[in-house]
């Protein structure tokens, strides 16, 4: 057998590529929780400058990544159908918006929280329009991407509470019902592809299990202590922050898994094999 | 109009790769980066084992994922159909590589050489604009433009053909126009049964693969023309 005769694993886009995914979606979803949490003066300006930072470190990740870093502006020139172009579009808008509502004026804070949601499902179709990979391609790895974001952002959110001292019971039941929702499309998704690509469902495997246990029982067993009341004062707070970290780690181990090491392409495949020789040819070819 | 096309007849093909080493010849490729690849696969279980060549590379597809997806619009598809690479539009970004269903595309981040140093022919051929920057088939457009340019027929004219064509020994490979009802590849399209490859992906790939002659000419006693693997069997038997 040569090269290319099997399913092989993508190597162009490594862990830089996958912490512009990690990062970018971290960060926009906890610019989306933070104007969702109505924080105010210094927490918002904290959140929002947290949330932004993270965007710009997974933008200068897969900026490193180029093979001509030098030409980068070249990514802009089309927005007509490349996810990536508007995905560099969208952050161009949303690093000043961004930083305006940081510096108090609030109407700019929704903007921001708009454009930050329009940034995660560029990153979502982005990965979704690599008709090479099977386990990308699939619909709902865009589904995937676009509430894992989420919740890693309000997982964020919750782990900056004891310092912006901005927790909310309701926001903190979307939280939960978010984990919930993304555990329910990880299973589709990880249904979904089980056929058209085995390897990358073996390889997702730890991370699914990550994430279905320190990702999704873990947090949503912390909320169900604060909100029965088990704990109180700081250590909700403590306790909060503690199920937003683990449900953002385990959204990130996901993703890292899903770029890296779970991008198969889906190899040859022939429809018709040779018909060799002349064994029965009508008589009257002969 | 005219649309170029390939046409790998896989009856033919005998895995030689001498279009491999004339693709290296003429685009100079670096070591490890094969424009015009062939694939030796194997199907089946003993003593029923059949082996296959299959000529692959770019596919030059009607609708190109790779060139929906570069942010540079350095992947553009001309008006006769080939997919063409800008190398100073080019960022290196690698998406249109992770998105071509057909591995066609390379990149390549440092110059490398077949023998550490470079050879006198390495030295004389190298191309920096290629490097960081992703690169594959192009038809050798150049032969295609510089032949049609002094009149001369691509895929007839072997200055005007990909060098692959011109090198393949058992006449397996044929370029041409699919729009011209009298070229030679639309002549074996229509003499042959034939299948493009991840065809169910809507890209429309202009790389023909014969298999057998055309229906019409198979006698219904036939059972060996006949007895077609059907895919599902023939992608279970893929490793």
């Amino acid at each position: 057998m040569t090269i290319g005769t099997q399913p092989s694993r993508q190597r162009s886009w490594d862990p830089r590529a996958a912490a512009n995914f990690i990062c970018g979606g971290a960060g926009a979803g906890l610019i989306v929780f933070t104007v969702l949490s109505g924080a105010r003066d210094a927490a918002l300006t904290a959140s929002l400058l947290v949330g932004a930072a993270l965007i710009g470190t997974g933008l200068l990740c897969v900026w490193h990544e180029l093979g001509r870093p030098l030409r980068a502006l070249h990514v802009f020139l089309h927005p007509r159908t490349s996810w990536m172009t508007r995905e560099a579009f969208v952050a161009t808008l949303l690093f000043p918006v961004t930083a305006i509502a940081a510096a108090g004026v609030t109407a700019c804070a929704y903007v921001a929280a708009g454009l930050a949601v329009a940034f995660i499902v560029c990153q979502a179709k982005m990965l979704q329009a690599a008709r090479g990979l099977p386990a990308w391609r699939e619909p709902l790895a865009a589904a995937v991407l676009v509430v894992t974001a989420l919740v890693e952002g309000g997982g964020l959110w919750l782990a900056l509470a004891p310092w912006t001292r901005t927790g909310s019971q309701t926001l903190l039941a979307t939280f939960g019902g978010l984990v919930l929702v993304r555990l329910f499309v990880w299973l589709a998704y990880r249904r979904a592809i089980a056929l058209a690509s085995p390897r990358a469902t073996s390889a997702l495997t730890g991370a699914g299990r990550v994430l279905q246990s320190a990702g999704t029982l873990v947090p949503l067993a912390a909320i169900a202590l604060i909100a029965a009341g088990a704990v109180t004062g700081s250590a909700t707070l403590a306790l909060g922050a503690a199920a937003g970290l683990f449900a953002a780690f385990a959204g990130a181990y996901l993703k890292h898994m899903l770029v890296v090491h779970a991008g198969f392409t889906q190899g040859p495949v022939l429809s018709r094999l040779p018909v060799r020789g002349v064994p029965h040819v009508r008589p009257e070819r002969i | 109009m005219t649309r170029y096309a390939m046409v790998a007849d896989l009856r033919r093909c005998v895995g030689c790769q001498t279009c491999t080493a004339a693709c290296k010849h003429a685009n100079a490729t670096p070591p490890g980066v094969q424009w015009r690849r062939v694939l030796d696969l194997e199907f089946g279980e003993y003593p029923d084992v059949q082996r296959v060549f299959v000529p692959t590379g770019c596919m030059h597809c009607d609708d190109p994922p790779c060139a929906d997806v570069c942010p540079t619009t350095a992947t553009k598809k001309r008006a006769d159909g080939i997919v063409t690479i800008d190398y100073d539009l080019c960022i290196g970004c690698a998406y249109c590589i992770i998105a071509c269903p057909y591995e066609a595309r390379s990149r390549t981040s440092k110059p490398t050489f077949a023998y550490g140093a470079p050879t006198e022919s390495e030295a004389k051929r190298r191309d920096d604009r290629k490097l960081g920057v992703a690169t594959k088939c192009t038809f050798c457009v150049d032969r295609i433009d510089a032949g049609v340019a002094k009149g001369q027929t691509p895929g007839v004219d072997p200055d005007a053909t990909p060098a692959c064509v011109n090198s393949c020994i058992a006449q397996a490979l044929a370029f041409g126009d699919v729009d011209d009802p009298d070229s030679n590849v639309s002549q074996l399209l229509a003499e042959n049964q034939h299948f493009r490859m991840h065809e169910e992906l809507g890209t429309g790939p202009r790389f023909y693969y014969l298999w057998d002659r055309a229906a019409k000419d198979v006698a219904p006693a036939d059972d060996r023309a006949l007895a077609t693997v059907p895919a599902h069997a023939v992608e279970e038997s893929l490793p």
